[in-house]
């Protein structure tokens, strides 16, 4: 059934019968060409390309639990491609376009709203590093415009101008980033993906891997075994666990990272909006709740929730950017666990066990990376080749020295 | 979580900052030349579930070095040690 207003208004002239359930609930088959290990935002992405772009054969994405239920539901749902280092301006510019076409693509309303990402500066060496990065993502050809205070002000009136400790002094902004309504695009992508024959299985936890001549040639379940010619991991969080069943060690750490909604509120925050002198980032969803979070808890972790020291921090961080939010209350908060790579930058590559893939250390950033991810994951499965928007995210780039590190920490992901 | 500083006494994860897992090696070459031991030992990490031993810094209080015995599935704090 295609989406349309038209669709729309027969379905309420009929009482809402004619609704059909979005994809199919499919049965594991004996064999696929490519089976995909992870129904999150991610997997579906490289599912959905992979049916879309390229004759592959059968396709399936194979869900421990359900579509959607790992961190594509539980995330900010900011959009941005305003990064530094060439390999991930170029990788992040090619997800937001694909996020800009997204919905006309997928024929399903995701709720895209580029209401612009302001990060805020409260130096005037920080004012340096974001002209900086301002004019790398311009040299690339991404929108950038760098605010002063004055600027700011008459856009954003009501954040702390005054305070001595962390005086806002202007912003680095990208109006065409923003926010998209998260669990629709996790549906979005299932429904479409089913409708090119994909087959999404649900409840189905991969336990190992067969292999054949040192490559896998297939994958156990918790609903029987598969073969498949290839096998993609798109597991962010639980991607080392996997990748042990394979016999591999990943450079990535498993780490907590908590987010936060208030109670409903009438329309106040219009933009996506971060605090330059800490980490905190907020949104206002269209439900009216102040969405925001911070840091990552800083330890190792596979639970899906944090401890109170962050959720203080966080806190701390808003009161100091915007204090009139003080008086809201928390709605809720939770977890959710992500792959730490070693450099702050996602893998997109092929292992060194036979046709098994690799699409993982996504950090906290992986939901606006979900488009591209997929496009880029895609691509590599089908070809055998990194597309070149992802041809620096290599597996091998941490022992031949060509880290690409935002952020310039080294190898301690709880820094990044 | 809370931690039992064998100086201080039962304190809030805020007082300790985590380092790293307490159980990695340092290949024993001097790290003269890069090997694959020495990018094995910086970049990769077993990483997973289940009880690991770590080295927690208690910076807020005593500044001593632990050896803490943690569950990564719960937050279950299971031993702590000097190292």
């Amino acid at each position: 059934m295609r989406y349309s207003a038209l669709t729309v208004l027969t379905q309420a002239l009929k009482g809402h019968t004619g609704w059909m359930p979005a994809w199919r609930k499919a049965s594991p088959a004996p064999a696929y060409d490519v089976i995909i290990i992870g129904g999150g935002g991610t997997g579906l992405a490289t599912a959905y390309y992979l049916a879309k772009n390229f004759a592959v054969g059968r396709v399936a994405v194979l869900e421990k639990s359900w579509v959607g239920s790992g961190n594509i539901g539980r995330n900010t749902t900011i959009v941005r491609s305003n990064y530094l280092l060439p390999e991930n301006v170029a990788f992040y510019e090619l997800s937001l376009k694909l996020w800009e076409g997204l919905e006309r693509d997928l024929n399903y309303n995701a709720m895209v709203s580029q209401r612009g990402v302001f990060n805020i500066y409260h130096s005037d060496a920080q004012r340096d590093a974001y002209a900086r990065r301002g004019n790398a993502m311009r040299l690339h050809g991404v929108d950038a415009a760098l605010l002063d205070r004055e600027q700011l002000r008459r856009e954003i009136p009501f954040l702390d101008y005054e305070t001595a400790r962390f005086p806002v002094l202007g912003a680095l902004v990208q109006r065409r980033g923003g926010t998209v309504r998260h669990d629709a695009v996790a549906w979005g992508y299932a429904r479409a993906a089913d409708r090119l024959g994909v087959d999404i299985i649900e409840n189905c936890e991969v336990t190992g891997f067969m292999f054949e001549n040192g490559a896998v040639c297939g994958v156990e379940t918790t609903r029987g075994t598969m073969k498949a010619g290839k096998v993609a991991l798109c597991v962010a969080g639980a991607s080392s666990v996997l990748a042990a069943k394979a016999g591999l060690r990943l450079p990535i750490e498993t780490h907590v990272m908590q987010a936060f909604v208030t109670e409903g509120l009438k329309p106040l925050i219009d933009n996506v909006i971060t605090f330059g002198a800490g980490h905190f980032y907020i949104s206002q969803s269209d439900k009216g709740g102040l969405v925001f979070g911070g840091d990552i808890d800083g330890y190792n972790s596979y639970a899906q929730r944090g401890n109170l020291p962050v959720v203080e921090d966080v806190c701390e961080g808003g009161m100091a950017l915007m204090p009139m939010i003080g008086r809201l209350r928390l709605l809720r908060s939770w977890g959710g666990v992500m792959d730490m790579s070693m450099d702050g930058s996602p893998i997109i590559d092929a292992t060194p066990v036979g046709r098994l893939f690799l699409n993982a250390g996504w950090c906290y950033g992986g939901f606006k990376a979900v488009p591209g991810a997929g496009f880029c994951c895609a691509h590599l499965l089908a070809t055998g080749a990194p597309h070149e928007a992802a041809a620096g995210y290599r597996l091998g780039r941490f022992a031949e020295g060509r880290v690409i590190d935002e952020k310039g920490v080294g190898a301690q992901p709880n820094l990044h | 979580m809370r931690i039992e500083c064998p100086y201080c006494g039962p304190r809030g994860a805020e007082e300790f900052v985590y380092t790293q897992d307490a159980e990695r090696a340092r290949p024993t070459d001097g790290g003269a030349s890069p090997t694959e031991d020495w990018a094995a030992y910086v970049y990769l990490r077993d990483n997973l579930p289940g009880a690991r031993r770590e080295y927690w810094y208690h910076q807020g209080g005593c500044r001593a070095w632990l050896k803490v015995t943690r569950d990564v599935s719960t937050h279950e704090i299971l031993k702590v040690e000097l190292p």
